[in-house]
């Protein structure tokens, strides 16, 4: 991770404007001491520990660099930055010399002009001469400094020792490496260590024949532990690096600042484009949540956007049966409206709802739960967070009064211990993974709660882990086990207990009963008492430890009971208000935070206020010139068993493909078949559209404005690189629906909306698309009392005063195994893939993960006669299916993982209704499954082929369709 | 009667057949029934005569060499009938009284007072040679005044660089830290030199007190010797010494009684000759690849895993012993100007009589060629000596009177480095040796910087060109570039010190580059 540039610590006012997109050659300083320089002349301030390379790039002396990058730790080799210093001898490289008070800098004189001349010579002696047919011609930096030096002529000739015969490695889908154009800086080696925590690059071989390796010699990127972050590429100062897409259309000529779609971490990227052609995508230096960082996903997925797979035509039918008609948007939302209205007349108003999305921003999620609750007249409003973390919503609230994580990512680099449960950064958060991996080689430790030997585990160059592999569905246990350990052993924080929380002699007094010892509950979690005693010390004694935590803490049936224990433990040890500590959820995708906070939810209103309270409703009721219904609405799961028993009929579901991500498939295909309207906004085809009577064709990131709000709370600007290709942004279709159903809308632009939003949420109340354009980003609470956004929250006090103890006591899942089934089957995500697959599955990431897998301890495979890739049928209580398995140590003895980011691999047609007792949150994590070898697809695979196929013949066959398809 | 007899376990006799010989002697011992107690001695460093057997007398030993199998009954016959009845020796290969070899009396052992006398793995013999006093000393005074007693004495690094080993101890004694490092630098990888191996092979003791003695001064409790993995005899006697020295409790958790603890191990090198530089070195005993770091910040302070570490040179932390046992006064009574002490020097190359010569600072170059070389093997008059190792200067005749002082030397373009003296005759082709030069920085530059990386293969190339008669002005305008460049840019000394020997090449014997002797074309490179 970068270090990113603070202005307050480093530029005095006189100096010129710092400029996120220059790369001041080495990182900033952290010392607040500063130093008083000359360099050209010019007299200057910096921070202690400043290069004078950085020092004087600061003043706008650009001294010409190679090997240095302000992301990476200063390097030396290149050897162009060079400069005479008053008193030194010779030719000190200036990106390895810090600053001295009264240092005086020479940076250019016939003699540093020489050397640095002579140096370039050396290195286009060995280098293609071939810059007007090269990819990164217009954006080399070995062009610009040889530019800059001067470079005449090569007197070496071109007939000595080279480099140009060395092959090209394409095999990384993304990006080539072009060995013949290296010029062996080893920026990507150490883009790869610094940045990305991988060290899947090497330098290998000394002198002349020194040269950049994914590895061993025979291996290439793709066999290598490279993870296509792109870290590199972005670092290569030449083409040898470079993003096929620049090879394929060259250079791009203007570049716009949006968010990435993918996961909850939330990372600002440069789409850099050629007219509306998005060429590719560079993680934005001043992209506070990332850094400059990225992953294989928002780096290079974004193909999706274009795919020939896009629908951009509205659609409808009466009949799932039947043929799609492709209709013009008027008559789609006329149709719409029309069947809305008469569900509502013949079945009630509660007979219609609506799911809105965790993927489209907040003004889109704002305005389906705003038409669902004025337009539709209820409040059956929900959305996925219904099945991920709608438990921090409810623990998060009861304990420290708001549902949110309360620190900015950067807040861990000044954690000791890092504590993590039920998550796997490396995966499904990478960036974040990166960061935290960087704070671990510096010295802080890492406490892993996971029943999986997640890859965190085996990050290169760390001291110290703990990983404490307990029993799928056991999390309770062993939470209440550390925090046994912490009381009974007296390592609480006790001032902080005291003056900040409320009911902590009722839980001390549950806590210390022995049930919840490490010791009494080994039976339960499988872990050794003095493994958990011993991470539990290392989390209390830490000065600052921080719990970081993800969808396996919450979709289980205790997980608001888990969020609870979470908070116990951060308050019984002080770990919250400050810098490195605190609970962070992770969130799945990218605006799970958002559409909480946007009032997704059927009891809440926008900023999470309840519907039953009179005061808070009428506001909404004043604004939006509707009476609104006081008592909650449905939820998600409630919505299904009310379409199956026959009194709800009709949805509108943008943006999430419920029939996929949804637990119990068969549970929910009967639902959604027995709709009489469903109403369908995506981007694409998706399965639950297969069931739908109407297709409204969505926008992708790139095709609107907007905002995210990331895991941090951070409002990030989406911004538009290109115009829908269905003509229309996701919220001006819902406005459109809306209208058509007779409640106007009438919103410009999305600015308009989040200006509403501001006037009913009291954290919003001053978000404004103006401050994010002056800020880059906010984290909310932004209102009076924080005028510029809340990055720590609590440091003084709670949103309800004092934080309160809740009692957890342990229950056992419903799902326990047995012996029908007797495994425990837990779900999740990979890296390369994301969610559903709807988007990666559609680009090039494939090549890492071409299908789901059944992970498989090699015991349990032993027992059962199991090999790598045969087919196993897995059932449990809810159905089966059958995946290909593969045996795996990472897994542990009685239990197997996999992913559900292919439709066919039917994961959740074994997970079952099972959920928290709370907020309903599906119950993934623990399945108690049998498995088995087989030689076909499961009857539901089969079935459910037959029934995608017919569908899509009911797609093609469609009028118009094939003119229709876009890109290739 | 028990006879006592002598004969190296020290890498150069080994090669020369010592194992042979000392097998015949067991044998012939064993036919004639001879009691004999057979010591495996070191070195003395007179490597024309190895393997040297020695025989202890009353008046002294009596040496033996060059001695081969074959010689070995009838040295016996000789050493039984003449040594041993009336002290004089009558075998063409008789040497005399060791101690009156003209080769050895004239030196200064002071570092090698005990080599080839002592057998190396014997803490009986190192104690009865003052071993371990310096320690004892150590041992009863605070850190400081260690650092103060080596600051004293003027030692300087002997690994080349020649900075003072005490105000390096000093920084690292200074630096806050809870935790250090003493490493040694046992990577001895400049041509034709041996000293280093020498010690570790015919005294080790010595080096290991010197290491803990460091580690007193400094707050280290714990040591790496970084040992060129060529030295395989090296190794298993260190090792063995290791073992010997922290069963009799000078290393180990309480050394001698004091509660101070100093732990040490060996480390193999990684085959490169640039892994003797300090921080590639540290690199390479992280286990990373050998490649230098750049300074700031200096090993003292953030060196070996981040902590500070003291790098010393075999040499260097093996004159500690003797300067704490003596005092810092005592070393710093011998030599010349800035350069105290002694400096052992290394005969090497095209030479009669090879081998470790100590002497204090200031002789020179001619004195040294008079009194021990014995002229060249091949009886023709010397041309060339090259000084310091791979990266030093050709010196021509007219520079054999420099002082053998680091100041003198780097006044006239030269290095005098670890003390590696490589002789060449008449019929040396100085052009060749300019290529080779070039030629050895490509093969162990370690490619970290560019005008090392890309320089020396070019250097290589333009030497070629201008071998072949190629455009042969411009060539040699753009070789003065070319080591220009690398002096002034390079990261390390590895790339800014290999133009030394290359410039010196075509500036002292111009005729072998088909230059005038007064060459206009050529301007002397600037070696700041």
């Amino acid at each position: 991770m970068v270090n990113y540039y603070n202005p307050t610590a480093e530029a005095a006012s006189h100096q010129p404007k710092f400029d996120v997109n220059k790369d001041y050659g080495t990182p900033a300083s952290t010392s607040t001491e500063t130093v008083c320089i000359e360099i050209d002349g010019v007299t200057l301030t910096v921070a202690e520990g400043t290069s004078v390379l950085r020092a004087a790039s600061l003043a706008n002396i650009n001294i010409p660099k190679l090997c240095a990058s302000d992301n990476l730790k200063a390097f030396g080799s290149c050897r162009l930055c060079t400069v005479q210093i008053t008193g030194m001898r010779g030719y000190p490289a200036s990106c390895t010399t810090p600053v001295k008070e009264g240092m005086v800098v020479t940076t250019q004189n016939d003699d540093i002009a020489k050397l640095r001349r002579n140096i370039m010579e050396l290195y286009i002696s060995d280098h293609p001469l071939d810059c007007l047919t090269c990819s990164s011609n217009g954006d080399c930096e070995l062009q610009d400094v040889a530019g800059a030096v001067g470079l005449r002529e090569v007197r070496y000739g071109f007939d000595g020792d080279n480099h140009l015969d060395a092959k090209i490695d394409d095999s990384n889908p993304y990006f080539t490496f072009e060995p013949s154009k290296c010029i062996t800086c080893s920026r990507c080696v150490r883009a790869c260590e610094e940045v990305q925590g991988t060290f899947a690059l090497t330098i290998e071989g000394r002198g002349f024949a020194s040269k950049v390796s994914a590895g061993t010699s025979d291996e290439n990127f793709m066999s290598s532990d490279c993870v296509s972050c792109g870290a590199c590429v972005q670092a290569c100062p030449t083409a040898t690096l470079m993003e096929k897409s620049v090879i394929d259309k060259g250079q791009p000529e203007h570049s716009i600042i949006t968010t990435c779609a993918y996961c909850g971490v939330g990372c600002s990227f440069k789409a850099e484009m050629k007219g509306e052609e998005v060429i590719r995508m560079v993680p934005y230096k001043g992209g506070k949540a990332n850094q400059g960082h990225s992953c294989v996903k928002g780096r290079f997925a974004f193909g999706y956007a274009t795919h020939k797979d896009r629908v951009t035509e509205p659609m409808v039918r009466d009949n799932i049966d039947e043929e799609w008609r492709v209709v013009s948007w008027d008559e789609a939302l006329a149709f719409s409206a029309n069947k809305i209205k008469n569900i509502q007349a013949k079945y009630g108003r509660d007979s219609v709802g609506g799911i809105t999305s965790s993927r489209c921003t907040n003004e889109e999620t704002y305005l389906v739960q705003k038409l669902i609750r004025a337009a539709f007249g209820n409040n059956n409003t929900d959305t996925c967070a219904r099945v991920c973390h709608s438990p921090t919503g409810y623990g998060l609230k009861a304990t420290i009064g708001e549902s949110a994580g309360t620190q900015t990512f950067e807040s861990v680099m000044q954690s000791d211990v890092v504590m993590v449960i039920g998550a796997n950064p490396t995966d499904a958060h990478p960036v974040f993974a990166s960061m935290l991996r960087k704070r671990l080689r510096q010295g802080a430790e890492l406490i892993v709660v996971d029943p999986r030997t997640i890859d965190l585990l085996n990050t290169a160059h760390i001291n110290a882990n703990h990983h404490l592999p307990l029993k799928p569905g056991t999390n309770v246990a062993m939470i209440n086990a550390i925090a046994h350990v912490v009381i009974s052993e007296g390592l609480e924080d006790k001032n902080f207990i005291e003056k900040r929380t409320d009911e902590y002699n009722a839980w001390r007094e549950f806590i210390l009963d022995e049930v919840n010892s490490p010791e009494a509950m080994q039976n339960i979690t499988t872990v050794d008492a003095e493994r958990v005693r011993v991470a539990a010390r290392a989390f209390a004694k830490a000065r600052n430890g921080a719990i970081y935590y993800g969808l396996g803490v919450t979709e289980h049936s205790q997980g608001s009971t888990m969020v609870m224990g979470i908070a116990n433990l951060a308050l019984a040890t002080g770990n919250i208000g400050r810098e490195g500590v605190g609970i962070n959820p992770l969130r799945g995708q990218n605006n799970v935070q958002g559409s909480c906070d946007m009032g997704s939810f059927p009891q809440e209103l926008p900023g999470y206020q309840h519907v039953s309270d009179d005061l808070l409703r009428g506001k909404f009721e004043k604004s939006w010139g509707v009476t609104l219904d006081n008592e909650p609405g449905l939820r998600i799961p409630n919505m299904f068993d009310a379409a199956i028993e026959g009194t709800f009929k009709a949805m509108y579901v943008q943006g999430e493909d419920i029939l996929q991500s949804d637990p119990n498939t068969q549970h929910v295909q009967a639902a959604l078949s027995s709709l009489e309207c469903l109403i369908v906004q995506d981007i694409f085809l998706n399965e639950t559209a297969l069931y739908a009577h109407v297709f409204l064709p969505g926008s992708s990131f790139l095709e609107k404005d907007g905002t995210f709000t990331n895991a941090e709370r951070r409002i990030n600007r989406v911004r538009k690189v290109m115009k829908p290709l269905a003509q229309y942004a996701d919220w001006e279709v819902t406005q459109k629906l809306s209208n058509a159903l007779g409640y106007p809308m009438n919103y410009q632009h999305p600015s308009e909306i989040m200006d509403e939003i501001a006037s009913l949420v009291p954290t919003f109340s001053q978000v404004s698309y103006k401050k994010l354009d002056e800020q880059g980003s906010i984290q909310w609470p932004c209102n009076e009392e924080f005028p510029d956004g809340s990055p720590i929250m609590h440091v003084e006090s709670f949103p309800i005063g004092n934080g309160r103890f809740a009692i957890t006591p342990y229950l056992a899942s419903e799902d326990r195994a047995n012996k029908r089934f007797p495994l425990l089957l837990t779900t999740g995500r990979i890296l390369s893939q994301y969610n559903v697959g709807a988007q990666t599955r559609r680009t090039a990431n494939h090549t890492w993960h071409e299908e789901d897998l059944l992970e498989i301890h090699p015991n349990d495979a032993d027992e059962r006669g199991i090999n790598d890739g045969d087919w196993l049928g897995i059932s449990s209580r809810a159905g089966e299916t059958v995946l290909k398995a593969k045996l795996s140590e990472r897994m542990q003895s009685g239990v197997v993982f996999t992913t559900f980011h292919h439709p066919i691999s039917g994961a959740n047609v074994i997970t079952t209704d099972s959920s928290d007792w709370a907020t309903n949150c599906p119950e993934y994590k623990v399945t108690a499954v049998q498995v088995e070898k087989v030689t076909s697809p499961s009857a539901w695979q089969t079935r459910y082929k037959e029934f995608s196929e017919q569908q899509k013949e009911h797609f093609k066959r469609s009028p118009k369709k094939q003119k229709n398809t876009i890109g290739s | 009667m028990t006879i006592k007899m002598f004969i190296p376990r020290e890498s150069t006799a080994l090669s020369l057949g010592a194992n042979g010989v000392a097998d015949a002697l067991k044998d012939y011992s064993t036919e004639y029934e001879i009691e004999l107690n057979l010591i495996r001695n070191g070195s003395r460093g007179l490597f024309w005569l190895e393997p040297m057997v020695e025989i202890e007398t009353l008046h002294g030993r009596f040496a033996y060499g060059p001695v081969e199998a074959p010689d070995v009954s009838s040295i016996m016959q000789d050493i039984l009938t003449n040594v041993l009845s009336n002290h004089t020796q009558k075998h063409r290969l008789a040497l005399g009284l060791t101690e009156e070899l003209t080769f050895l009396k004239k030196q200064t052992r002071l570092t090698f007072a005990r080599a080839g006398i002592t057998d190396p793995l014997s803490l009986d013999d190192y104690l009865a040679m003052d071993g371990f006093t310096g320690l004892s000393n150590a041992l009863a005074v605070t850190s400081q005044e260690i650092v103060t007693t080596v600051v004293d004495s003027g030692l300087r690094g002997r690994g080349g660089a020649a900075f003072p080993t005490g105000i390096k101890w000093q920084t690292v004694h200074d630096a806050p830290s809870d935790k250090k490092y003493i490493v040694c630098n046992a990577d001895e990888g400049d041509s034709g030199t041996f000293a280093d191996r020498l010690v570790m092979e015919c005294d080790p003791f010595m080096l290991i007190e010197g290491m803990i003695i460091a580690g007193l001064a400094v707050g280290a409790d714990e040591g790496y010797i970084y040992l060129r993995s060529e030295y395989p005899v090296a190794d298993e006697i260190l090792q063995e010494a290791i073992v010997i020295a922290t069963k009799a409790g000078y290393l180990g958790a309480n050394i001698c009684g004091s509660g101070k603890i100093f732990n040490l191990e060996v480390r193999l090198g990684a085959e490169a000759y640039i892994c003797g530089e300090e921080t590639s070195l540290l690199e390479s005993l992280e286990g990373k690849r050998g490649e230098v770091r750049f300074k700031p910040p200096l090993p003292a302070i953030e060196g070996f895993f981040g902590k500070p570490t003291v790098v010393n040179n075999v040499l260097s932390l093996s004159a500690v012993p003797y300067i704490l046992s003596q005092g810092g006064k005592a070393y710093q009574q011998y030599g010349a100007n800035r350069s105290r002490g002694t400096l052992p020097l290394q005969l090497a190359g095209n030479v009669k009589q090879g081998g470790l010569i100590e002497l204090p600072f200031g002789s020179t170059l001619q004195s040294l060629l008079n009194d021990f070389s014995g002229g060249t093997e091949s009886g023709r008059p010397i041309r060339a000596i090259q000084v310091g190792g791979p990266l030093g200067a050709y010196l021509p005749p007219s520079k054999f009177d420099i002082p053998l002082d680091y100041e003198a030397f780097t006044m006239a373009s030269a290095v005098l480095g670890h003390g590696g003296i490589v002789i060449f005759d008449d019929t040396v082709d100085m052009l060749e040796q300019a290529r080779f030069s070039m030629e050895f920085c490509v093969d162990e530059s370690c490619g970290k910087c560019t005008p090392c990386r890309i320089g020396s293969t070019r250097g290589v190339e333009v030497i070629d060109r201008i071998k072949d008669g190629e455009n042969r002005a411009a060539n040699m305008a753009l070789l003065s570039d070319l080591c220009e460049t690398m002096i002034n840019g390079s990261l390390c000394a590895m790339g800014s010190m290999t133009p030394i020997p290359v410039t010196s090449a075509y500036r002292d014997f111009p005729e072998d580059f088909d230059l005038p002797s007064s060459n206009t074309v050529l301007q002397e490179t600037n070696h700041g």
